[in-house]
């Protein structure tokens, strides 16, 4: 047991650390615009999918290297200490991308794939709407067939990245008269068509991290169907098995900041962190934090051993964003009074537990609600069974719906 | 990256597996906690020696089989699976632990030799009452090279040959091993009468010193930072059998006209059983690389992997006997011999919000450095 590099992994980290330190930008990207950054990502991923190093894992004819998962790993670890821009292309390509590649005719993706690898086009993934969250296969959005085309019409929700994507991926209902899952079918769409409306969504946290999108008769081609009619479903599920990798853990504030926090707010005669009571919760998170971290170093294991990782993995989301809001919520109740402060000019770390108070209720449904990551692990994990479904034989057009 | 056991180790992860699912059954357990007289079960003691797991850790030269302790580790795992009725942790743990740490040559030469083969039985003795032992409320004493005082509870007193005894020696506090063939022994009522523990009345027998004059407590952390991390293997084992006994029960049982494991109550309960073991055993598995490299991180590392244990194993095996209703709470089915482990093991090692103090303290240093 140890922490160690196996000697192909410590020359593949060797070749791209030295490869990062001579290509990557010297950015302070902080305070910048949405469009800056993306630029610069944009050019980022160009010059990594130049150097092979974009998608690693992908075959070379297709703009990889035919590397494996823990190269993969290892070419993140090392990425993510350059601080270089991220993130935009997660999406399109862990997901939206492997779900072309899967359905869609040679021509089509000869057309997308190397300019999705080299960031010149970014994809989104429409298949949340506003009466379809956990229960995506009840979705409303319709497509009706005319001539060689169909017509979209209804609304997504929670779509990241819709306002500067190229193109999607949509999921909408082409059958009512048949139980839920059946009706579906998936399309390719291109952003820009008419009838495609792009509304940022304001969150409870303030900011707009993700979008409406509205279709208004959107024509699309017959050919830009990825699977059959009727199929989307099986289709979606490609797309969705590499969700729970997309939506990592909770990233924010952690047990050192809240440290020192307390050690700097005074408290009785000396500082908070001589509080008993606060001392056990810290205790506690340390102990989750860091059984989260090792957790994710089981997974590596698997990969390094050339294994798939165990289902410990799926622990990561839910453990990490209710901690995040445990976390914040403490870190408030030290300050006092002081804790209601959000400005960053006057609360500590440029206000940063009161941003993730707010955040976190945010994660804890994000890519999985805490409910459906539980039943997620009962079911797929601990072999229980799954919930009766009421609505398993009756046509999408029956079925009773609320709000 | 290698956060994992090796090859080797799950192999004899597995073979100790099979070797306890037939010979450690709960009927061996029960065996022990249904009978007073009964403290422990010698005859899986004897086949336990005889498999070599006692000397695992010890080295060949002093009789052991030098395996490390990440291969002690996976077998502690595999006891805690079966709630094995034997002093296992109290001679391998603590005792052997003890005298690997800071025994002379010719203390490890009398003594592994013993350990490993199964002849020997020790216990570590430190608590003298309600509350954590220190240094300021220590009674028990030595004089010229002999003991007096009385240590409560001692787990596994009343079988143990020698005890390694926390006494204060000039007002230092120092480690001491002295045999219990003299010392008056009286066994205790337990929570788990499947694990015994001893009152010890010591009555000036011959104390001989371990480790350094008035090193006593730092020594008795080491101690109990090794033994931490191998009880949370044993916890780990614990939890996840809960975990399965749940999961088994529920399937079984039906209620309002369909499986209990189909309602979500019960689903998501098991979901967070199946966390805490995670995170338990993730914790476990880094206490075991720090103690088998001796890894400065140790302290913190055992900190964490003893309070990732005992909360995991307490979870586990309250909502184990919770999921199984009202025949949980009956002396026959076996959840309360988890329940009655959870305790015993989250105690015995000291109590976690001891190491929740010592581990945030520990933090605090390394945030100030």
């Amino acid at each position: 047991m140890d922490f160690n590099d196996t000697a192909e992994e410590a020359a593949f980290r060797a070749e791209a650390k030295a490869w990062l330190q001579a290509n990557a930008p010297k950015l302070n990207l902080s305070g910048l615009p949405e469009k800056e950054v993306l630029k610069h990502a944009k050019a980022w991923q160009a010059k990594k999918a130049e150097a092979r190093y974009a998608c690693i894992t992908w075959p070379e004819k297709l703009g990889g290297r035919g590397g494996t998962p823990i190269q993969q790993v290892i070419f993140g670890q090392e990425e993510a200490k350059v601080g270089a821009p991220r993130g935009f292309f997660d999406i399109g390509l862990g997901m939206c991308i492997p779900t072309v590649m899967a359905f869609a005719n040679d021509e089509t993706k000869g057309r997308f794939v190397g300019p999705a690898v080299r960031g010149d086009e970014i994809w989104c993934q429409l298949f949340s709407e506003p009466s379809a969250g956990s229960d995506v296969a009840g979705l409303r959005t319709k497509a009706v067939r005319d001539g060689d085309d169909w017509v979209i019409n209804g609304q997504k929700v929670w779509t990241s990245g819709a306002h500067y994507c190229d193109f999607g991926i949509v999921l909408v209902r082409t059958d009512p008269d048949v139980p839920k899952h059946k009706g579906l079918t998936m399309f390719w769409i291109d952003m820009k068509d008419p009838g495609v409306t792009v509304k940022p969504i304001h969150q409870m946290s303030g900011g707009s991290n993700f979008n409406e999108v509205y279709f208004e008769n959107v024509r699309v081609k017959d050919s830009q169907r990825l699977g059959p009619v009727g199929d989307g479903w099986k289709v979606a599920l490609v797309t969705l098995m590499n969700e729970r990798l997309a939506v990592g853990g909770a990233t924010g504030p952690n047990y050192p900041e809240l440290l020192s926090l307390a050690r700097s707010t005074p408290s009785g005669d000396g500082s908070a962190l001589e509080d008993q009571a606060f001392r056990e919760k810290l205790a506690d998170w340390y102990v989750q934090a860091e059984g989260l971290k090792l957790t994710r170093f089981r997974s590596i294991t698997a990969l390094s051993r050339g294994q798939t990782p165990g289902p410990e993995a799926s622990i990561g989301k839910i453990v990490s964003a209710n901690q995040l809001q445990a976390m914040s919520s403490e870190a408030m109740e030290v300050l006092d009074q002081y804790g209601i402060l959000s400005d960053p000019d006057l609360a500590p770390l440029e206000a940063g537990f009161q941003q993730s108070v707010m955040w976190s209720a945010g994660l804890r449904i994000a890519g999985g609600t805490d409910e459906i990551l539980k039943n997620i692990i009962a079911e797929r994990v601990l072999g229980l069974p799954g919930e009766i479904r009421v609505d398993k034989d009756v046509a999408f057009k029956d079925m009773p719906t609320g709000l | 990256m290698n956060f994992d056991y090796s090859d080797d180790q799950k192999f004899l992860k597995s073979e100790a597996r099979k070797f306890l699912d037939a010979r450690a059954t709960a009927k061996v357990n029960r065996a022990v906690l249904d009978d007073p007289s009964k403290s422990y079960d010698p005859e899986l003691w004897t086949a336990v020696a005889e498999m070599g797991w006692l000397g695992a850790a010890i080295p060949e030269e002093f009789g052991g089989l030098g395996l490390g302790h990440i291969d002690l580790c996976a077998i502690a795992e595999e006891l805690g699976r079966v709630v094995a009725p034997i002093p296992f942790a109290s001679t391998v743990y603590f005792f052997a632990e003890a005298v690997l740490l800071a025994g002379t040559e010719a203390q490890k030469a009398d003594l592994l030799p013993r350990i490993a083969s199964g002849e020997l039985i020790g216990c570590f003795a430190t608590s003298e009452g309600p509350g954590a032992a220190t240094a300021a409320s220590l009674s028990t004493t030595v004089i010229d090279g002999s003991i007096n005082g009385v240590k409560i509870p001692v787990t596994d007193g009343d079988i143990a040959h020698k005890a390694i005894v926390l006494a204060s020696e000039g007002g230092k506090p120092g480690l001491f091993i002295v045999d219990l063939a003299e010392v008056g022994k009286e066994t205790l009522k337990t929570l788990d009468p499947s694990r015994s523990a001893a009152k010890l009345t010591f009555s000036g027998q011959a104390a001989e010193r371990l480790g350094a004059v008035g090193d006593g407590i730092a020594l008795m952390e080491a101690v109990f930072d090794r033994a931490a991390v191998l009880v949370a293997f044993e916890q780990v084992g614990g939890a996840d059998k809960c975990l399965e006994m749940a999961k088994e029960y529920a399937l079984g049982r039906y209620a309002f006209g369909r499986t209990i494991a189909g309602y979500q109550a019960i689903k998501h309960k098991l979901a967070d059983i199946y966390v805490k073991n995670e995170l338990a055993r993730s914790n476990a598995y880094y206490g075991a690389w720090a103690l088998n490299t001796s890894a400065p991180e140790l302290p913190i590392a055992a900190s964490a992997a003893r309070i990732a244990g005992c909360e995991a194993f307490w979870f586990a095996a309250k909502e184990n006997v919770q999921t199984h209703g009202g025949m949980g709470f009956t002396w026959a089915v076996d959840a309360h011999l988890y329940y009655r482990r959870a305790k015993q093991l989250g105690l015995v090692a000291g109590a976690a919000r001891s190491w929740k103090e010592r581990l945030v303290s520990q933090l605090e240093r390394r945030n100030a450095a």
